[in-house]
């Protein structure tokens, strides 16, 4: 896979840290492997929107990326909730179900971004830079490819 | 069956694998299948109901799904049926997400159903309306077939029309 220049935290130049909110292991491990080279740290994981909620109190991440369909409850409800307690938390939305109406929704109830599944590495870095923007600063790295 | 139905499928079937694998991926054999669908090696199923009606079965070697998955992972993942059920029904939902994202936003509205593992050899048989379609994605880790049988819900589209008149 592609190599990124990290992108780290501007306050203290510490790897950016992501909740990754999949009900498929399967999803999350891609996710997983794709921030680890943009030089993230994966906080925790959750394959349900309750858990995120309660994940997301615990470890503070600086970005999460959250599914839609999940059982119990479903991405856009739980960014919704952590977006009422937490109106700085960054969410990103990551769907293969990409439609307006999702989008538009996602986006009225607090997230801040969406990318479709299949996740492009390109496209998800460019995300996470944009949303964090002066919060995230891209290092300079040997052998970085991007 | 229309194609117009069918298109949004297969060009999210070539979308997903051919960026998920990185690689390119070819459309091989199109079939059109009136009997009983025939399991080929491990098939999860998604249903459609609403504006348009059917499901779509995605099926894969065992083996090609384990290789999918590692490629995912970027490491060499051990066989395991939990794997392997979870890397067919995540790119089930991958294509049937891409391709009703485009349906949707021509105006059609439907519910996607979870999905559902195929256990059984053979599945219904198709009806009149409803006959599949068989399509071979030939990738650099295997075949992956999709087996798409849909239709127009004759019902709801006159309501729409009704509606719109």
């Amino acid at each position: 896979m592609e190599q990124f220049a990290p992108v780290k935290r501007s306050k203290d130049g510490q790897p950016v840290r992501y909740l990754i909110v999949d009900d498929s292991v399967f999803a999350r491990k891609n996710l997983a492997r794709m921030i680890e080279t943009f030089g993230g740290q994966v906080a925790a994981e959750a394959g349900d929107g309750l858990t995120a909620i309660s994940e997301f109190d615990r470890t503070h991440p600086d970005i999460v990326l959250m599914d839609i369909t999940m059982p119990q409850m479903e991405g856009i409800e739980a960014a919704e909730r952590i977006v009422q307690q937490h109106p700085e938390a960054r969410i990103v939305m990551v769907s293969s179900v990409g439609y307006q109406e999702n989008i538009v929704a996602a986006l009225q109830r607090g997230a801040r971004h969406f990318v479709q599944k299949p996740v492009k590495p390109e496209v998800l870095y460019e995300v996470i830079k944009y949303v964090l923007g002066d919060d995230g600063a891209v290092a300079n790295a040997a052998g970085a490819g991007a | 069956m229309k194609m117009e139905l069918i298109q949004p499928f297969i060009n999210a079937a070539d979308a997903v694998l051919s960026q998920g694998l990185q690689g390119s991926t070819k459309v091989g054999n199109l079939t059109m299948e009136e009997e009983a669908y025939r399991r080929k090696g491990v098939a999860g199923m998604i249903a459609l109901t609403g504006d348009i009606e059917g499901r779509i079965i995605l099926d894969l070697e065992p083996q090609t799904a384990v290789k999918v998955a590692s490629h995912y992972a970027g490491t060499e993942l051990p066989e395991s049926d939990a794997l392997i059920k979870e890397t067919i029904f995540e790119l089930a939902n991958q294509v049937v997400g891409n391709a009703i994202s485009a349906l949707n936003d021509q105006g059609f509205h439907f519910r996607v159903h979870p999905p559902l593992l195929l256990t059984s050899e053979q599945g219904d048989k198709t009806s009149e309306d409803t006959e599949a379609l068989m399509i071979c994605f030939e990738t650099s880790l295997g075949n992956v077939f999709m087996n798409v049988a849909l239709r127009y819900n004759r019902k709801r589209l006159s309501d729409h029309a009704a509606v719109g008149a």
